[in-house]
């Protein structure tokens, strides 16, 4: 379980890595809490790793009345310790809280979680259901906006192009009055989630949405979030709609999550 | 019985002999990161192996092909000349003995069997050449399963055998008569999963060649290093005198470093032949994957019982899987041999039938573990009492009291022959009844709503330790224990060596066979030191498994102490002009009356001022070798009652522990404190083949949990505060009336926890039959009981 020989260089600007991803066998490194793993059991075999993790761009937090734009390289850590400011004013610290052990999240990074995209991930239901955008540096375009929902393609796909880099997440400011719920089914602590739900309701901008995550895909968000949050109809018929294909043991599991989700709403 | 425990009398007046909580000696040196495994070593010249490991389970190799310009760094199987695979032959009738070889060069019999060996500077570059080397495969038809392991149509794994069984056993103990006026009858199949055992440290070897002495050095983490070197010499054909095994500190065993590896007999080979150091430092996935497995057990279990709830018999048939070899020096047949003889555990019956199979399969061998057979069995028993109780409407406890051993009956000989000791099982139940508060706990059942019940279980077994000749010889494994040797030797300085064959790896040892020889001579326990681990210093063993240590080493030293004792007596007895029949040991000192000479400069005149000694010294000095026997070999029985309360999530399936309570009888506790740490460890090792730990397969024999992402441990957040309450019951057939008590803490919580979920999910009529019970399984036996009510309420309306 030793990974291939690699080599490895610290990129100091979003440039660097560009031009770094145009070599053959070339990977972006920022926490290596995913890559990590998966170098050791030459899962992946780079020719050579250049470190995200320390462009200055890319450690940034730029606040703005509407929003606010997190590196792709702050940690999870960072977000649950409050040292970078909550959007949302306490949800992202909660749900940096519940990623894996606290090990991991001194190391694991936002962009670098979103980037890898595991469909049990948290950053990626929890983006998807509070309207973050992903700010990618495409060479020869420069900076593009893409919607989370439209970021994450599948399990482990993105829309990032071959020399693209994720630099930040922006993610909006909620409305006074806005509410959130995040429920997510773990056997132990630490694991990737077995099933997982978020609402988010924000009155003062008419946006609602549903997710429902850890389904071996990207998030699912439900087309008609507001009857489900009215009551009207249930977890488990909004899902079976969603989800047709779902087995009925499965489908029961996430309908629990999204019920607890729901309840948890505040 | 007189239950005054005889530590009382013994304990030294430092208080630091027998029954007292010494802090662990080696402490200092683990906690503070000082220990040194074959990891941490590191020799001049020395290369890594690294292994090409089959992907497929069940397969001939059709071709091998090394790279180019690999001479002298790859190797396959007709490389190693002169080498011999592992042979692990039961002694008992009918055995179909199998050989695992070394390298494989016909056929591959699991996932992960080595078929070739790299060697680099470094794990890494062992690893390229590793992906380097080709080979090619007909695949065969995987037996996964191991209830379909003797379908007629299974592929034969060995193919000079007609059935996959390495050996089937059937005993009948008065069974037809028994059953003859029962008034219920009640059966279960049952289930306990393929396991991993996970010490933190995982296997690790450094083979070194001496040109100079003609000695094979090999550094291994291994709890039986004798073995080990007895093993290693039959596989190469070398004099026991050319082999060195040391065992250095070595991160946890469990059973998992009982066995001799194929990577030890390759990384022997190596460095003899190369004359150069070799390494193999096993990984998490080579662990996981290729490493011996454990605890896959099936039970179809009946019990038969009279109205009252007294149990008149129990019928079994039990597989034991396996997996592809008979792993040395255990056998392949310990785990379905101890089935057979321990089920019925401390519980009176009057008629017995059990049936085993040990089956051979598509896996890594297994390996006694903590607990060996007695975790499956007890699960099995307790499980099986709890459905007759529920069918009587008895409680748990109830039917528990009515058919268990009574202490006026000690020492009992049970239906399959088993010898108790000594102890006061309905004791144990009581207060373990008490202390969750059983009561308590019904009144709160009344009471609830919403998705979540909570349920209690209990669970009793005993564990049988330091078992010897007769009951190994009985069993069949090819190694049987005998008598036990220790060495206690005094410096010149006044301190005491003490030398054994056993292995301390997380057991205590250091401190406890301290302790031991403190109450013999009263030395200082800084001023003893224990060798061990080293074949070249220690006597003959079989090592450190068993729950046999504390009896069988604590009895040697007890005795070679005692003997160095007199000897000590009697040059101080010359120093002081008295008796030495008179001179008592103690603080170091050895003391006639008033008077008193210090043991160290007993041990000074003796070394080093021989003109003071007396004509008739006894020119034999302070260094003893002496041996030890229990009173009557079947073993010491510990036991105790766990008792658990869950809360089961019904929508979740997820079932936390609320409150956990152990009851235990170890005996007279050289060392409460250990004694207290070992429950501790092996109750959490039990939570985890209980709600947790889990190795399946797929149809193809693949290992479908290869990280420990996957194979699910048990977490210190998973872990209730587990109340402990100890009885003290002497054991009579020990030196100082200490029982085993290593393995105790894992026997019990997958039968308690089993019933306790079981409790919970009464109301719905729903039951789980298998560990480790997983929200899945719980989920699924949810919904097994709601389609069963509601296609019995549609069959009524
Ligand atoms: C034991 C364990 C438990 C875990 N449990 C959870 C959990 O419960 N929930 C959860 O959400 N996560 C969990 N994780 C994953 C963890 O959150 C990782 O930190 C995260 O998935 C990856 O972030 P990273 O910074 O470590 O990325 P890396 O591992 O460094 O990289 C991951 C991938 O992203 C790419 N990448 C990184 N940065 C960029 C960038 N700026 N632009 C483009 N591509 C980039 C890399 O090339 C790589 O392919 C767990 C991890 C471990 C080891």
């Amino acid at each position: 379980m030793k990974s291939v020989a690699f080599s490895y260089a610290p990129a100091h600007e979003i440039g660097d890595a560009q031009a770094a991803l145009g070599h053959d066998g070339i990977k972006l490194v920022s926490g290596g809490q995913s890559l990590g793993p998966m170098l050791n059991l030459r899962l992946v075999r780079p020719s050579g790793l250049v470190d995200v993790s320390g462009v200055e761009a890319l450690r940034q937090v730029v606040e703005t009345d509407g929003a606010v734009r997190y590196g792709a390289a702050i940690t999870h850590a960072e977000i649950e310790d409050g040292l970078v400011p909550d959007a949302t004013g306490h949800w992202l610290r909660y749900a940096a809280s519940r990623i894996a052990y606290r090990a991991v999240r001194n190391r694991g990074t936002l962009g670098g979680s979103l980037a890898h995209a595991d469909p049990a991930a948290d950053w990626v239901i929890v983006m998807t259901t509070l309207y973050a955008t992903a700010l990618v540096h495409r060479p020869g375009v420069g900076e593009v906006r893409i919607p989370m929902e439209d970021f994450v393609t599948g399990a482990f796909r993105t829309a990032l192009g071959p020399q693209d880099v994720l630099a930040a997440i922006e993610v909006p400011r909620p409305g006074k009055t806005a509410s959130w719920g995040y429920w997510k089914y773990t056997h132990q602590e630490g694991e990737f989630a077995k099933a997982s739900a978020a609402v988010f309701v924000d009155s003062d901008t008419t946006r609602c949405r549903i997710a429902v995550g850890a389904l071996g895909r990207q998030p699912v968000l439900l087309r008609e979030p507001d009857s489900v949050i009215s009551g009207a109809v249930s977890p488990s018929q909004a899902l079976g709609d969603a989800l047709p294909d779902m087995s009925a043991a499965d489908l029961r599991l996430h309908a629990i999550a999204l019920a607890k989700a729901l309840e948890q709403r505040s | 019985m007189d239950n005054k425990p005889e530590r009382m009398d013994r304990t030294s007046g430092m208080g630091m002999g027998i029954g007292s909580s010494l802090q662990r000696k080696e402490d200092d040196r683990f906690l503070h990161g000082k220990g040194r495994y074959v990891a941490d070593m590191r020799l001049p010249g020395m290369l890594e192996m690294a292994f090409l490991r089959s992907p497929l389970a069940h397969a001939k190799i059709r071709s091998t092909a090394k790279p180019a310009n690999t001479e002298g760094t790859v190797f396959l199987a007709g490389d190693l000349e002169g080498v011999s695979g592992i042979r692990a032959v039961s002694g008992l009738p009918g055995f179909r003995p199998s050989t695992q070889p070394i390298l494989a060069f016909d056929k591959v019999r699991h996932v992960g069997e080595p078929i070739a060996v790299c060697l680099a500077e470094t794990r890494a570059m062992a690893e390229d050449l590793v992906d380097r080397v080709d080979v090619t495969f007909d695949a065969l038809p995987a037996v996964h399963d191991m209830t379909r392991a003797r379908d007629a149509d299974a592929a034969l794994l060995h193919e000079d055998w007609d059935e996959n069984v390495f050996l089937e056993s059937a005993v009948d103990i008065n069974f037809e008569a028994a059953i003859a006026d029962a008034d219920v009858v009640v059966s279960r199949s049952l289930q306990t999963a393929r396991q991993c055992m996970a010490p933190i440290e995982g296997r690790g070897v450094l083979a070194v060649w001496d040109r100079n002495l003609e000695i094979l050095t090999l550094h291994s983490a291994t709890q039986m290093p004798h073995i080990v070197r007895t093993g290693l010499a039959d596989c190469l054909g070398m004099d026991h005198g050319k082999i060195r095994v040391i065992a250095p500190d070595v991160g946890g065993g469990f059973g998992y470093k009982g066995i001799l590896l194929a990577e030890e007999v390759c990384a022997a080979f190596l460095a003899m032949k190369f004359d150069r150091p070799i390494r193999w430092v096993e990984d998490r996935r080579e662990h996981l994957t290729a490493g011996a497995n454990c605890r896959e057990h099936q039970y179809e279990i009946t019990g038969y019982a009279n109205a009252d709830g007294e149990l008149l018999a129990v019928d079994c048939s039990a597989i034991v899987d396996s997996g592809a070899y008979s792993s040395y020096p255990f056998s392949a047949c310990l785990e379905a041999a101890q089935v057979a003889s321990i089920l019925p555990g401390p519980y009176i019956m009057r008629g017995y039938r059990c049936k085993t199979w040990s089956v051979a399969t598509n896996k890594p061998p297994i390996l006694p573990f903590r607990g060996v057979a007695r975790t499956g069995v007890c699960f099995a028993m307790e499980v099986l009492l709890d459905a007759i109780a529920r069918e009587l409407k008895l409680s748990p406890k109830a039917i528990r009291q009515k058919n268990l051993v009574q202490p006026q009956q000690m020492p009992f000989t049970n239906i399959t022959n088993k010898f108790f000791d000594s102890g006061d099982y309905p004791e144990a139940l009581r207060r373990a009844a008490a202390a969750i508060d059983i009561d308590g706990i019904r009144d709160q059942q009344k009471a609830q709503t919403g998705r979540t019940r909570i349920g209690v279980g209990l669970s009793i077994f005993c564990e049988q330790g330091a078992h010897g000749t007769s009951v190994y010889h009985g069993w069949g494994i090819p190694m049987v224990p005998g008598f036990e040797q220790a060495t206690a030797r005094l410096t010149p300085d006044g301190g005491l060596e003490l030398r054994v064959g056993v292995h301390s790896h997380g057991q205590g040892l250091e401190t406890t066979l301290a302790q031991i020889a403190n109450t013999e001579i009263g030395i200082d326990t800084d001023k003893i030191k224990l060798v061990h681990g080293d074949t070249a210093y220690t006597p003959y063993s079989t090592g450190t498994w068993g729950s046999r240590c504390i009896v069988m080493a604590g009895g040697a030293v007890g005795n070679a102490c005692a003997s160095l004792g007199e000897r000590i007596r009697k040059i101080a007895g010359h120093l002081l002009q008295a008796d030495p029949d008179t001179i008592v040991l103690e603080g170091g000192m050895a003391r006639a009356g008033n008077s008193m000479v210090s043991v160290e400069e007993v041990a000074r005149t003796w070394y080093l001022k021989p003109q003071l000694l007396p004509d008739d010294v006894d020119p034999r000095g302070l260094d003893v070798v002496e041996g030890y026997k229990t009173v009557k070999d079947t073993g010491t029985f510990s036991y105790a009652c766990h008792a658990v309360k869950v809360e089961v999530d019904l929508d979740l399936g997820h079932v936390r522990l609320l409150d956990y309570v152990i009851v235990e009888d170890a005996g007279v506790m050289i060392n409460p404190m250990i004694v207290d740490g070992q429950v501790y460890g092996g109750a959490v090792q039990g939570i985890g083949t209980a709600l947790f730990e889990e190795m399946p397969f797929d149809s193809s024999g693949q290992p479908m949990a290869s990280t420990l992402a996957d194979y699910h441990l048990p977490l210190a957040s998973d872990i209730p505060k587990i109340r402990i309450e100890h009885m003290e019951t002497p054991s009579p057939l020990s030196r100082f009336g200490q029982k085993g008590i290593g393995e105790s803490g894992a026997i019990g919580p997958p039968a308690a926890i089993a019933n306790a979920v079981n409790d919970a999910l009464s109301e719905l009529g729903a039951e789980v039959h298998a560990v480790p019970i997983t929200p899945e399984r719980v989920r699924a036996a949810i919904y097994a009981a709601e389609g069963r009510a509601s296609s019995t309420a549609g069959a009524v309306s």
